[in-house]
């Protein structure tokens, strides 16, 4: 995860205009994210939850693959938790700790 | 020379019944086409052993032959996540014993939202099940002025395909004749080609669908705005929380308030019916068979109709309309942090009314074990049944007297007991999740609909399908544990010349005398215990159970209240409520759960914690209100 980011920061200081920021977590996104899923993976939960295989299974299966273009809409009130994505042409609301293995690209393609 | 030869129909005898099944995704108007399809000839049961619901209707098809309908559970793919969608996926590809595999599967698609409904068409595909597609919502789809290349996407899924409208019935006659054509050149299936597809190949599923809907959908002329701009609202932080308010209190004054007329209307019916019949009879153990067994048993099931119908309408009607999604959005952070789905308030919020329709309610959580979570501690919210027993003893044993100026007592150890019910049904959640089911926490992914007009028919004939499904089958749990409460109070009579009240000498009492020694500890006497058992038909009964150990004849609780307030300790008084908070002992609490879980399990478990916190809970407040003086 670091390296990626390091990586990511040579990449800008050697070219004058990034053509894509580093992909972050759809976890940390505020409303009004707009993006496009680059990789989708996930991580077992720390206290119970679904094994990380069989999550990133369901989470494509809900159509979070690779590619696909997600905008935050709405967020929870309290802890601004879940969120509410719009997924190319339908909204699905998630937990954000369910969505932590899932990496976005901000910037409309 | 085997045995089904003998049974094959023969030249001239009615062909064999066409089994076919409803297959889709949530919220793709499977229900609605279901009930376009079969009407009211429509049958709901269980799987066996499994608590998921069977519907299963039938018509005839143009030549009379016989066509089945199976209505499945909705699922986003063969691969099952819950009960649910295990029977889905075994009915489809025939491994159930109990059901033959259907000669033909109906995919139910949502035209205006196929995406995930083509990976489920691909999977169906490559197993090769004889399906035929019903692109429902063609309306919607036609006022958005999406254009679908009908026929390109029949040959990538090999599936003949038919616009629907199943609110309007459009499309229907269409449908049966494409489903007989396709069972007539259908090759068996080989369900054992089948097996989970893995996350790799799951993508490749998905990059094959995204290719298909490129192909043959071109984005709508006028998309949908009107959901965009209504959950702007509606999931507002603030005005959202507003509307939601005031939407569960709406919700709370109906199931409540305006199921009262109707629920006093029944029981004044029932106890008229009652005295009737009890004039034609002569007196005896048949008159009292009749009118205080059958007659108050089943005016006992009646009167939780009113509530039922109400309930249940107001969440259809927010189910069709797409609103029950965003409900569970915004509550499941407070929901979540006793461990309960969002969609837990509306059971929890209809059992303060009464527990049955909350438990049965509780259909709207597909998840096996946040709904069982949500039954577990659904009879803990404070029914109104309870009202007239603190009622009562409030009046009989707290002072009118204010406190700090403004606060009442009597309205403040009312608000104790609610608040008591509240915190300890989260409690209860909370310690079940985190000790019994800690291993599977489910993630919270959930698709919010489109919203929609909900159809008045469908939500009518839903509605009325639950009134039946209720008193069907709890009903007549419900009955027959009211007889057999009737014959526990009324065996045997009492010996001629008998002093005491009848009660006194039933079984019931024998029972009531029997546990008195270990509700001792707790300051219940005798009467006291003995009004538990009658008082297992409703909570509320215990009132004119007090009444009858007490031999004061009549409503007059008044007179009951005083002479309580002579015989008892101020201690045993608030041990009483104590116990009431948990009040274990509804007979139809623990029928209904039997029912809706399909096993004496879980009624037992229920049974057995209640009555630990009811004894416990009462232990303690017993034990403090003597340390301060009042035993
Ligand atoms: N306009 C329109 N609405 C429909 C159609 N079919 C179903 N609906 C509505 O869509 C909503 C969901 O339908 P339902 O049958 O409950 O979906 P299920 O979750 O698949 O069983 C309800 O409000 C229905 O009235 C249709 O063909 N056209």
């Amino acid at each position: 995860m670091d390296s990626v980011r390091r990586a990511a920061d040579l990449d800008l200081e050697l070219t004058p205009q990034p053509v894509f920021p580093a992909p972050t977590s759809l976890a940390n996104g505020r409303r009004g994210f707009v993006g496009r899923i680059s990789t989708v993976g996930a991580e077992t939960a720390a206290a119970g939850g679904l094994a990380a295989p069989e999550l990133e299974r369901r989470l494509l299966e809900m159509g979070f693959v690779e590619g696909a273009r997600v905008e935050i809409i709405h967020e929870g009130f309290i802890g601004k938790d879940p969120i509410c994505v719009r997924l190319d042409d339908m909204r699905v609301a998630v937990r954000r700790r369910d969505v932590r293995g899932i990496m976005v690209q901000a910037g409309e393609p | 020379m085997t045995a089904a030869k003998v049974v094959e129909p023969v030249a001239g005898a009615a062909p064999r019944t066409l089994r076919v099944a409803l297959v889709g995704n949530p919220n793709s108007g499977k229900t609605a086409m279901f009930n376009a399809l079969t009407g009211s000839r429509q049958k709901v049961a269980n799987y066996a052993g499994v608590t998921v619901e069977r519907k299963e209707g039938h018509l005839m098809g143009a030549d009379g032959r016989r066509i089945s309908i199976l209505d499945l559970p909705g699922t986003y793919s063969l691969r099952a996540r819950s009960p649910d969608e295990v029977i889905t996926r075994d009915v489809v590809l025939g491994r159930l014993i109990s059901e033959p595999a259907p000669d033909v599967v109906v995919l139910v698609a949502d035209a205006t939202n196929l995406r995930l409904v083509l990976r489920l068409g691909l999977e169906m595909k490559a197993v090769g099940i004889p399906a035929v597609m019903a692109l429902n919502m063609i309306d919607i789809a036609e006022r958005q002025g999406l254009d679908i290349d009908v026929d390109r996407l029949s040959r990538e899924l090999a599936m003949p395909i038919i616009g629907t409208v199943a609110t309007r019935r459009r499309g229907m006659e269409d449908l049966v004749r494409l489903i007989e054509e396709r069972a007539a050149s259908a090759a068996p299936v080989q369900p054992s080609a089948w097996r989970e597809p893995s996350a790799v190949e799951l993508r490749a599923l998905h990059r094959e669908a995204e290719r298909i809907q490129k192909a043959c959908v071109k984005p709508p002329k006028r998309p949908d705005t009107f959901t965009g701009r209504l959950d702007d609202v509606l999931l507002h932080p603030v005005a959202g929380i507003l509307v939601l308010l005031g939407v569960l209190f709406l919700m709370f004054q109906a199931v409540f308030a305006w199921a009262a007329p109707l629920m006093d209307l029944s029981n004044s019916g029932f106890e008229a019916l009652s005295a009737w019949v009890g004039t034609l009879l002569p007196e005896g153990i048949l008159k009292s068979l009749i009118s205080d067994g059958i007659i108050a048993g089943v005016g006992s099931v009646v009167v939780f109709l009113p509530q039922i119908v109400i309930l249940f309408l107001f969440i259809i009607l927010l189910e069709d309309f797409g609103y029950m999604a965003r409900a569970a959005f915004l509550l499941d952070k407070i929901m979540g942090g006793a461990g309960l789905h969002g969609r837990a308030f509306i059971p929890l919020l209809s059992s303060f009314a009464c527990a049955i329709p909350g438990i049965m309610a509780t259909r709207v959580i597909d998840n096996k074990h946040d709904r069982l979570t949500t039954i577990l501690v659904a009879p803990l919210m404070t029914c109104s049944a309870r009202i007239p027993v603190y009622t009562l003893i409030i009046s009989a044993f707290i002072p009118r007297q204010q406190v700090m100026g403004f606060l009442n007592l009597q309205g403040l150890v009312f608000f104790g007991l609610y608040a008591a019910g509240l915190v300890s049904a989260l409690t209860v959640a909370f310690v079940v999740r985190k000790i019994f089911w800690r291993s599977d926490a489910e993630p919270f992914l959930m698709e919010l609909p489109a919203y929609k007009t909900p159809d008045p028919l469908n939500v009518l004939r839903n509605v009325l399908q639950r009134a039946q499904i209720f008193l069907q089958r709890a009903g007549t749990t419900i009955l027959s544990m009211m007889i057999l409460i009737w014959f526990l109070c009324a065996f045997p009579g009492a010996p001629s010349g008998a002093t005491g009240p009848a009660i006194d000498y039933s079984f019931a009492g024998m029972i009531g005398h029997a546990i008195e020694p270990v509700l001792g500890p707790v300051g219940f006497n005798w009467q006291m215990s003995v009004a538990l058992i009658p008082g297992m038909a409703a909570r509320e009964v215990a009132v004119g159970a007090l009444g009858t150990v007490y031999s004061i004849s009549g409503d007059n609780t008044s007179l009951l209240g005083a002479s309580l307030a002579h015989q008892w300790s101020l201690a045993s008084a608030l041990a009483f409520l104590a116990w009431y908070v948990f009040a274990p002992q509804c007979a139809s609490t623990l029928a209904v759960v039997k029912r809706e879980t399909n096993s004496w399990r879980w009624p037992i478990i229920m049974f057995l914690y209640m009555t630990a916190l009811a004894y416990v809970a009462a232990f303690i407040v017993y034990r403090i209100a003597v340390a301060f003086g009042a035993g």
